[in-house]
């Protein structure tokens, strides 16, 4: 029954607006929320400026669509599979993230969730392994975003009996068949995508998207690390903003460095040696200020100052002396 | 006289509705996921309503947000088995064993040849009855 009048409304005639309606663009953007998590973008991730941009023009893009949808200009929805490209710690992954948030406030992906991969969760160890693991992952990220991490991997052209091919192929047709369901976002060091893309046309084809993600200026990295600290309720004393500031000069010029992260890990560091002069100024009495200063020495300590060096591993070096001796 | 033109399976939901378009299928997943129910999908080509038990095509699924992905496994499943009947199944763990919530079937065979009633002489001119798909007159493996 209800069919029927369903169908009359159908058919009855189509009103179409005449040629110059006019079109609330802001009011779209508006009501699609999109603009408080644009801005959340530009507050808590610094730098990024063609990142920034693309993300912007992308989200214009998906409003100006729905506008149209609205007044039956339709077309086909369009490809949003992503490459993001760039040196280690630049924000690729936290971008990623965002990423998922952002096209679902814009309706573009129906759940909003962000399934991360890598080659071991697609790719099985034996024959007939592969495809099913990699159909797993894919119906798993349905609705969302697909986030394969360090995707050359998938590639290896020095053994041509490796099983990624059958996880790539499977990839491709999902990518073509599938994408009102799923966006995939790929993401690794630039000269290895160049290679993978160059090897595997028909991914490069079906992106839409190749992002680059620039490394950070030593300002930057400087303006990341209070972002950082100031999560965590911690500060910088004027002297010690100046030496992490050196710090992060010379930490840049060093082999491993990993942008964003090694600034991270600078700051895990100093935390721990701030926590250790605490304990070892004994007799004199610890304030709330204190908890949460780190004092320049707590980033001088670091190897990178006293032997211009890192150990091995990449380590800038937590050589402090146990708190507790026995 | 046939009361049930076209012998159509009737076993669980929605059976006496016309087949279920992809679209509703998608609602009724959702519907599932909503719940927090797992989903799988069966196949068989047995439609004896005591064929409690099908083959499963692939693992239950848990933890997915999307109705597409399992909706790519029924189509899968369709394709590999097209002459079969696939049921979608919904189970809910909250009582600690994984009860069964919803069953559908979601394709069938193009024909459905229907039931044979056998009756069986008993003593004392009592009688006993069975039913016998046609569709399994065939060994397993011969029949679509
Ligand atoms: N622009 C930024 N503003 C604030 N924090 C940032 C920014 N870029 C990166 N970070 C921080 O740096 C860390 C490393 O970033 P992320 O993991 O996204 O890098 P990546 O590009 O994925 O690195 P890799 O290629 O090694 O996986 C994260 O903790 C993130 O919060
Ligand atoms: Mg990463």
């Amino acid at each position: 029954m209800s069919d029927t009048t369903e169908t009359e409304e159908n058919e009855a005639p189509k009103i179409v607006l005449p040629d110059d309606t006019p079109v609330d663009l802001q009011k779209e953007l508006r009501l699609s929320n999109v603009q408080e998590v644009l801005d959340q973008l530009d507050k808590e991730l610094i730098g990024l400026k063609p990142v920034k941009t693309r993300i912007r023009e992308t989200a214009a893009l998906l409003l100006v669509d729905r506008v149209r949808n609205k007044m039956d200009l339709s077309a086909s929805s369009p490809t949003l599979h992503m490459s993001f490209t760039g040196n280690p710690g630049t924000g690729k992954t936290t971008v990623a993230l965002r990423m998922a948030e952002i096209l679902h406030r814009l309706d573009y992906v129906r759940t909003g969730q962000l399934v991360t991969v890598t080659r071991d969760d697609l790719v099985g160890q034996y024959i007939g392994h592969t495809a099913p693991k990699t159909k797993d992952v894919i119906k798993k990220a349905m609705g969302g975003v697909l986030f394969i991490d360090e995707a050359y991997y998938l590639y290896k052209p020095e053994n041509e009996r490796d099983y990624g091919a059958e996880s790539i192929e499977i990839l491709l047709q999902v990518m073509e068949n599938n994408r009102d369901d799923l966006v995939v976002v790929l993401a690794g060091y630039k000269d290895k995508m160049d290679t993978f893309f160059y090897s595997n046309p028909g991914m490069r084809s079906r992106i839409a998207h190749h992002i680059g993600f620039p490394d950070y200026s030593a300002e930057e990295l400087m303006a990341i690390a209070k972002l950082m600290l100031a999560e965590q309720n911690y500060r910088l004393s004027e002297e010690a903003a100046k030496a992490l500031f050196e710090y992060t000069k010379r930490r840049m010029t060093m082999i491993h460095f990993a942008n964003a992260r090694s600034v991270r890990n600078a700051l895990d560091r100093a935390r721990l040696r701030q926590a250790n002069r605490l304990f070892n100024s004994a007799g004199k009495a610890v304030t709330k200020v204190d908890l949460m200063t780190i004092e320049a020495e707590d980033i001088l300590a670091s190897r990178v100052f006293q032997e211009g060096s890192l150990d091995l591993d990449g380590d800038e070096g937590a050589d402090v002396e146990p708190v507790v001796e026995s | 006289m046939m009361t049930n033109y076209g012998n159509r399976v009737t076993q669980g939901q929605f059976s006496f509705l016309p087949d279920l378009t992809d679209e509703e299928i998608t609602a009724q997943i959702k519907y599932a996921l909503d719940n927090k129910w797992a989903v799988n999908v069966e196949y068989s080509d047995d439609p004896h309503p005591r064929n409690t038990y099908w083959e499963m095509y692939g693992m239950p699924m848990f933890d997915m947000e999307d109705p597409a992905g399992i909706l790519m496994e029924i189509n899968e499943c369709r394709k590999t088995f097209p002459n079969c009947y696939i049921r979608v199944m919904a189970s809910d763990a909250t009582r600690g064993t994984e009860s069964v919530k919803m069953s559908y079937i979601v394709n069938r065979p193009s024909v459905e040849p229907g039931f044979n009633l056998v009756r069986e002489e008993r003593n004392s001119r009592s009688q006993g009855y069975t039913i016998l798909p046609y569709a399994c007159n065939k060994p397993e493996g011969e029949r679509s």
